[in-house]
């Protein structure tokens, strides 16, 4: 055998430090988990819970078919769902377009109240859940799907501003200069170099707030804001399994045909 | 030039693909409008009930702050410990679901069903399932959390390990590493910090969720959320809103910061 290469090879440097931030990390971390364990209940199983548990999936395994067809009933919800969450949709995703402009960073005139401004009023309705929102609508236009729709609408700004205004940050300035350099006026511009630029991806985002919104507009009902959640409240707290089960399957055929369809018009656009 | 310029313009494409589109959305919006019931007349004359909501919520209840300290702490708990047992249960789905680990069809494909499945139903249908088996407290809300978590992180991280360099995978096959080395020194490296970065976004989603889990009884603020309304307590509603906002941003800024440095 011939004689082995002996060469030594530094240790990389800044090692230390690398090492010191994994330990800060995992201390962080740590102090982070026993505050949060400590502070949770106790947990006991309560005796009825098994019970339960097969109730539940007892249900589920053998739905109430007859509900399908009642009046008001599963049919009923679900179309009622899917209206709110059409109608939330395209509300908002009118109502997105001048905040889609508003939160967009620019080269020329970016600063506080063009960016800045509009970013912090979309994370600030994004805060408010679509539940909260409904509650409060609930207020103001009474209990109904109309809540909900305006809840939905309100709501997905915060979302759609947000993709809308990455959109807008990735257009391509070449047509907008040539239309300015042929003497084009503002609107002009608009119609003929941004627009056709930013629809594509504006209605594909807005596809993909409306499969969210259709998961949303199914939990709406619950505090009375129309929709499938209504009649899914009034079976899980008088604890009829059976109906929960076929609504549960209602909801799921739903949203996954939504998604279906909705993924695929959007593979179509962009 | 040596080919004269062509005389005839070109016909426009044709645009009926477009009007019929448009008619499609516009019958569905139409039928929508019907069905829900809405009526923005309503909205108009009721601007006075909504503009008279906004003001009662003013001047916030500074006071109620005290209060609800301990439930706001109860729902980033809950976030804590749902995000990280939803993380860990996610990794063998992963594992099972991404087809360049998992070269199985047969086993890959009805995990990604059942994840499917499981992004559908909305979190508080699953917390007030959990509720009903366990309860009221955090404990449903949790459970809840965690099965949710599962649903976003093992979707994004499966399709972003499928996107992963082959490279190091083919030299561990070539080295003759066994099915757990192989995933350890190929996989992994190159995961991880998808991963983090994933379970981070998860947990900002899980901070809002857990706000409103009170509302089937699931712990947390939400519940506050549902007695100071159904009290029209409006003051105190916006105290809530003012808490939750405060602490939704700052965990945003803080995720984002890290995920940023991450990726």
């Amino acid at each position: 055998m011939s004689q082995l290469p002996t060469h030594t090879v530094d240790k990389p440097k800044g090692r230390g430090k690398k090492v010191f931030n994994r330990v800060l990390i995992l201390v962080i971390l740590a102090a982070i988990y026993v505050w949060a364990f400590a502070g949770i209940e106790e947990f006991e199983i309560k005796e009825t819970a098994g019970q339960i548990s097969k109730a539940i999936f007892d249900g589920i395994i053998h739905p109430d078919w007859a509900f399908v067809n009642e009046e008001e009933g599963l049919i009923f919800g679900l179309i009622d769902t899917l209206a709110i969450s059409i109608l939330g949709t395209f509300i908002s995703a009118i109502l997105t377009i001048p905040f889609g402009f508003w939160a967009a960073s620019r080269k020329d005139k970016s600063g506080f109240f063009v960016t800045g401004l509009g970013r912090f009023v979309l994370s600030f309705i994004r805060v408010f859940p679509e539940v909260v929102l409904a509650i409060i609508f609930i207020k103001a236009v009474g209990p109904g799907s109309f809540a909900g729709v305006l809840a939905l609408g309100l709501h997905s700004i915060g979302m759609l501003g947000k993709l809308f205004a990455e959109e807008v940050e990735a257009i391509d300035h070449g047509p907008r200069e040539a239309l300015i350099a042929t003497g084009a006026n503002r609107i002009q511009v608009l119609v003929y170099s941004v627009l056709p630029q930013v629809l594509p991806g504006f209605i594909s985002y807005t596809l993909y707030r409306f499969e969210l919104n259709v998961r949303g507009a199914s939990i709406l009902g619950i505090i009375g804001a129309g929709g499938i959640g209504a009649p899914l409240i009034f079976a899980l707290t008088s604890r009829n399994w059976p109906r929960v089960g076929v609504i549960l399957l209602g909801i799921i055929v739903l949203v996954s045909a939504i998604d279906l369809i909705s993924g695929y018009l959007r593979k179509k656009i962009v | 030039m040596s080919q004269p310029p062509k005389k005839t313009i070109p016909k426009p494409p044709t645009r009926i693909k477009h009007y019929l589109t448009a008619a499609i959305v516009l019958v569905l919006l139409a039928l929508s409008y019907i069905q829900t019931g809405s009526s923005f007349m309503d909205l108009i004359t009721n601007r006075d009930q909504m503009a008279s909501l906004v003001i009662d919520m003013f001047p916030p209840d500074w006071a109620y702050f005290e209060k609800i300290i301990e439930p706001m702490l109860e729902t980033i708990r809950m976030a804590v410990i749902g995000t990280t047992f939803g993380a860990i249960i996610s990794v063998p789905v992963i594992l099972l679901c991404a087809n360049n680990v998992n070269r199985i069809p047969w086993i890959s494909y009805p995990a990604r069903f059942v994840l499917n499945l499981i992004r559908t139903v909305p979190e508080l249908l699953l917390a007030a399932i959990f509720v009903a088996i366990f309860g009221l407290g955090m404990i449903p809300g949790i459970f809840a959390l965690t099965i949710f978590s599962v649903g976003i992180i093992a979707k994004l991280t499966y399709e972003s390990v499928e996107g992963i360099d082959k490279g190091p995978m083919e030299a561990m096959t070539a080295v003759g590493a066994n099915k757990v080395q192989w995933i350890t020194f190929a996989i992994i490296p190159q995961a991880a910090a998808y991963f983090v970065s994933y379970v981070l976004y998860t947990f900002e989603v899980n901070i809002r969720a857990a706000a409103i889990l009170g509302l089937v009884g699931a712990g947390g603020i939400g519940l506050y959320y549902d007695s100071n309304l159904g009290f029209l307590n409006y003051p105190r509603v916006n105290t809530l809103i003012i808490a939750t906002l405060a602490v939704v941003l700052i965990i945003d800024f803080v995720s984002n910061k890290l995920r940023e440095k991450l990726l």
